[in-house]
């Protein structure tokens, strides 16, 4: 069967649905939201019609920056941390027997949907004194007494890594598992050895999907909003954690609004970004 | 790697993982009303009290509520604008189904701040709905995705003999395609439902202080200390995505729907 042109004007019905609710609430709350970002905030948590751009001008100074330059070195780090653990597990991963590949599909899958709240609570427990890793340490005799590790910003990151952790690997699942095995194969024959061989064929044939990846867990990370406030310190709080308080407690809808706008900007250049890279073919094609 | 480093690697991975999910199911049994690992004397009194205490198990049935009707709604979208794909030569049917990805591709706190604005300028905000709308939404990328990757599991050349045979569109979907992409319709409302129930800042932008959801509701007593019941609610919800997607995993190609070629490729 061949695609065809839609002749009828019945022939449009299908796509009319999901186009209007798309469209209606997708499209006019990000409209809405762009207008009232350079709207007038009147006191009391209202805004008034306006066209200016003081909320975006308030958004050039040196404490919004350091929140700025914070989340982003926060998304990189973390996006680091979780590509150079899950580049090899993802390897490893797909050559395992398909029965078990599927019980830690099932795992990853599990952690990913885990809340952002619950993920907050699980290792604020873990990390604190009372109910935390360091009473096992001190059980093992390895410390002295036990210690608080939460809130802080190695918590913050452990945090961020772990829920960033099983969507690093389910990025980077397709292009390995479409990974050819003769390539491999060929590298073993001329005697390289498992290791070098994925140093230095694997790595180098996936450096596109690599950064590719690299870009779409740094945009997740710098959505994070829970987990810098359950595991950090006021000065860990991220951009988006920021647009959220403007938004609730200050009921500054209008820079709150801006911030987000600024956000999309980021995120949008970074995804046409990831796109360039990985290319319009699938990213495990070669 | 040698195999005994990679066996290492793995079970370090599976330890990392489970160590949150162990430490609250073990809270969870505490005696008393503190937080403290090991447990301090056993009990299941926090477990039960999820079903119990009224406030949490109202929490519990707005959240599956919410993610039930949030997730057909998704579905509802996804179906039809994936079939439009697969069938019609539309250049800007994918411009639609750009829309169905962006708000999944975007920090989820810009969906959650358009949706706030959206249902305080037309006046509903509050209203318990608007984060059933929101939701389906915000979620509805999950099943485009696997209903798209349905509809080019294919063979169109059995469409092809449907048509000959004289089937109209209508009996060719009931007959032939709808029973093909079954799997693919029903994991992603799978995927779609277990997100929606975990998800916390769509849902506090939209009706966070009138409807209280599992998410909110923990967020919420955080701020006022832990109680075990929080780490019962937790363990429940684990379990809950645990067995929803061992089933897809059970009725469905679980490699496949992720993406990796499948069996016989």
């Amino acid at each position: 069967m061949r695609r065809s042109p839609p002749q009828k004007l019945s022939d449009y019905l299908p796509i009319a649905f999901p186009a209007a609710m798309l469209g209606m609430f997708f499209v006019v709350p990000f409209g809405i939201m762009v207008a009232i970002s350079v709207f007038k905030r009147v006191q009391g948590g209202f805004y008034e019609p306006a066209f200016n751009f003081a909320n975006y001008a308030r958004f050039l100074t040196p404490f919004f920056g350091e929140v700025l330059a914070f989340s982003l070195g926060l998304a990189a780090l973390v996006s680091a941390f979780c590509l150079l653990i899950g580049v090899p597990f993802t390897y490893l991963l797909t050559k395992l027997r398909r029965r078990d590949q599927v019980l830690w599909l099932i795992a990853l899958l599990g952690v990913l949907s885990l809340s952002e709240v619950i993920i907050g609570f699980a290792w604020s427990t873990l990390l604190s004194r009372t109910a935390g890793i360091s009473n096992f340490f001190v059980w093992l005799g390895l410390m002295e007494k036990p210690e608080a590790w939460a809130p802080g910003f190695g918590a913050v990151l452990t945090g961020l890594i772990y829920q960033a952790f099983p969507y690093t690997v389910l990025v980077l699942y397709p292009a390995f598992s479409r990974l050819d095995p003769s390539l491999m194969e060929a590298a073993r024959t001329l005697g390289c050895s498992p290791v070098r061989s994925f140093m230095n064929v694997v790595l180098p044939v996936m450096r596109k999907t690599l950064l590719a990846t690299f870009i779409i867990v740094f945009i997740f990370a710098l959505g994070a909003y829970l987990l810098p406030q359950i595991l950090g310190r006021p000065q860990h709080w991220t951009l988006s954690v920021l647009v959220t308080d403007q938004a609730i407690y200050q009921s500054n809808m209008p820079f709150a609004a801006a911030m987000a706008v600024f956000l999309v900007i980021a995120s949008l250049l970074l995804v046409g970004l990831s796109v360039m890279i990985s290319g319009r073919k699938g990213a495990g094609e070669l | 790697m040698s195999k005994a480093a990679g066996k290492l690697f793995f079970a370090a991975m599976a330890l990392f993982m489970a160590l949150p999910v162990i430490v609250i199911a073990g809270v969870a049994l505490n005696a008393k009303k503190t937080l403290a690992f090991p447990p301090q004397g056993l009990s299941a009194d926090w477990y039960l009290s999820v079903l119990t205490d009224p406030a949490w198990r109202s929490a519990l049935l707005n959240s599956v509520m919410v993610a039930a009707t949030a997730s057909a709604i998704s579905v509802a979208i996804a179906l039809p604008l994936s079939w439009f794909l697969w069938r019609r030569v539309a250049p800007w049917a994918r411009f639609v189904q750009m829309l169905g990805f962006s708000p999944f591709i975007l920090p989820p706190v810009i969906t959650a701040l358009g949706a706030l604005s959206f249902w305080a300028t037309t006046g509903f905000y509050g209203q318990p709905w608007t984060v059933v709308i929101s939701h389906g939404i915000f979620f509805v990328s999950l099943p485009l995705v696997t209903i798209t990757l349905g509809f080019a599991t294919i063979d169109r050349e059995i469409i092809e003999a449907g048509m000959t045979m004289g089937a109209d569109d209508k009996t060719l979907m009931k007959t032939v395609i709808f029973p093909l992409i079954r799997p693919y319709v029903i994991s992603g409302f799978a995927f779609a439902f277990v997100l929606s129930l975990n998800e916390y800042i769509v849902a506090y932008m939209t009706v966070g202080f009138t409807l209280e959801t599992i998410p909110i509701k923990v967020f919420n007593a955080l701020r006022y200390g832990y109680t075990p019941t929080m780490a019962a609610v937790s363990v429940f919800f684990i379990l809950v995505a645990v067995v929803v997607f061992g089933l897809v995993a059970r009725f469905g190609d679980l490699p496949k729907l992720l993406g990796a070629w499948s069996k016989g490729e």
